[in-house]
């Protein structure tokens, strides 16, 4: 079986405006907007480096990339 | 898309959350990137509102100009350099309206532009008014009742007036707008792609769309690939708006103006 790839995803707080966007547009719900209606990772272990998010993020606030392990 | 193409020290942007024109500059920087174009030849020009403000935030040479003026400062910048490829960033408001003459004009004399319409279906810098793309039925600052004037279709005008390309994407589809951003780009002659994006502050928010994501992600209900409309019959594609491309032609060839007369 093909081992499993894993991404990194990198969240630019300073950038982002809590909006939402990512939350809508990932296909295996990877972020939400918590309580404090800020934007949050929560399930990053099933991300499928699709980058709908990173293209969907008005404010250049989300990078994924594929974790090689040598 | 290269991220040194972004002034970061701009940023964050002072768009609102939510705000379309970060994903429509996102495309236009990635379609950029893809033509492999040299950075120090890309020049943007834009006029006033919300999307005019795209091309501060890039790394890019850059006029932000008057009102509904991008296109005249752009074509004297295409004309004095013809090595430079000039893209136009405007909003719908600033090109079919104020602008909508120079639009046509450049569209008819095919200069070798680009015109990217950050389409949000209202002038959002101002508060949300009505623009000639305003679908009829929507509400508006200035149309509190419904819009009871029907909206130009941004693609046949442009076609109309001579454009030689011209496309129409959705920021849902990023792939689609990239790809057809870049082909605009590339293509020899005036190219335009009307680029749908959502303003969630106004135009949203009094029609009721929801929220910013839920905005994004329902252009997958009323956006139909041209290849599938094609198939499909006029009720069907009721209240359905046709993306893709609509104009691909070689570029309107000039006569040669009359040799000036030789001086007695
Ligand atoms: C000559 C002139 N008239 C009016 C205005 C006010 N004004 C600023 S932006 C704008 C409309 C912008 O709408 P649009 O081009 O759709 O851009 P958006 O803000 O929606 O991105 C108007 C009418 C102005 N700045 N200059
Ligand atoms: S789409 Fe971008 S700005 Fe919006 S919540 Fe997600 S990371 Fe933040
Ligand atoms: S890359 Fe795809 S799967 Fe991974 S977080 Fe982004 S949208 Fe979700
Ligand atoms: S008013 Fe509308 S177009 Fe302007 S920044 Fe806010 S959401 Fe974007
Ligand atoms: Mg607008």
């Amino acid at each position: 079986m093909p081992e499993k790839k894993t991404f990194k995803i990198t969240h630019n707080r300073k950038w982002c405006k809590n909006c939402g966007i990512c939350v809508a547009v990932c296909p295996k719900k990877v972020f939400k907007i918590d309580r404090n209606d800020r934007h949050a990772i929560v399930n990053p272990q099933d991300c499928i480096g699709c980058q709908m998010c990173v293209e969907h993020c008005p404010d250049f606030a989300l990078a994924v990339e594929e974790v090689k392990n040598e | 898309m290269r991220l040194d193409f972004l002034r970061g020290e701009r940023l964050p942007n002072i768009w609102c959350p939510g705000c379309g024109n970060g994903i429509v500059l996102h495309a236009l920087l990635e379609a950029i990137d893809q033509l492999q174009l040299d950075p120090d030849k890309v020049v943007l020009v834009s006029g006033i509102g919300c999307s005019s403000r795209a091309p501060a935030y890039t790394a890019f040479d850059n006029v932000h100009t008057l009102h509904g003026r991008a296109i005249p400062v752009a074509t004297g910048i295409k004309l004095a350099n013809l090595d430079l490829t000039v893209i136009v960033v405007t909003g719908d408001g600033d090109s079919s309206a104020i602008g909508g003459n120079h639009l046509i004009h450049a569209a008819r004399r095919d200069v070798n532009i680009t015109v990217v319409v950050f389409n949000n279906y209202n002038y959002g810098m101002t508060g949300g008014q009505a623009s000639p793309l305003t679908p009829i039925s929507s509400i508006t600052t200035t149309t509190p009742n419904g819009n009871l004037d029907r909206p130009f279709d941004l693609v046949k005008l442009a076609a109309g007036a001579g454009a030689t390309y011209v496309a129409r994407s959705g920021i849902y589809f990023t792939k689609h707008l990239v790809d057809h951003l870049r082909k605009a780009i590339a293509h020899d002659g005036f190219s335009l792609v009307d680029a749908v994006a959502q303003c969630p502050t106004y135009f949203g928010r009094f029609n009721k769309k929801g929220s910013a994501g839920q905005m994004v992600t329902s252009q997958k209900d009323w956006m139909v690939l041209k290849s599938v409309a094609e198939k499909k019959t006029p009720e069907e594609l009721a209240g359905k708006i046709i993306i893709g491309e609509f104009v691909n032609i070689e570029r309107h060839a000039p006569v040669s103006a009359a040799a000036p007369k030789e001086q007695a």
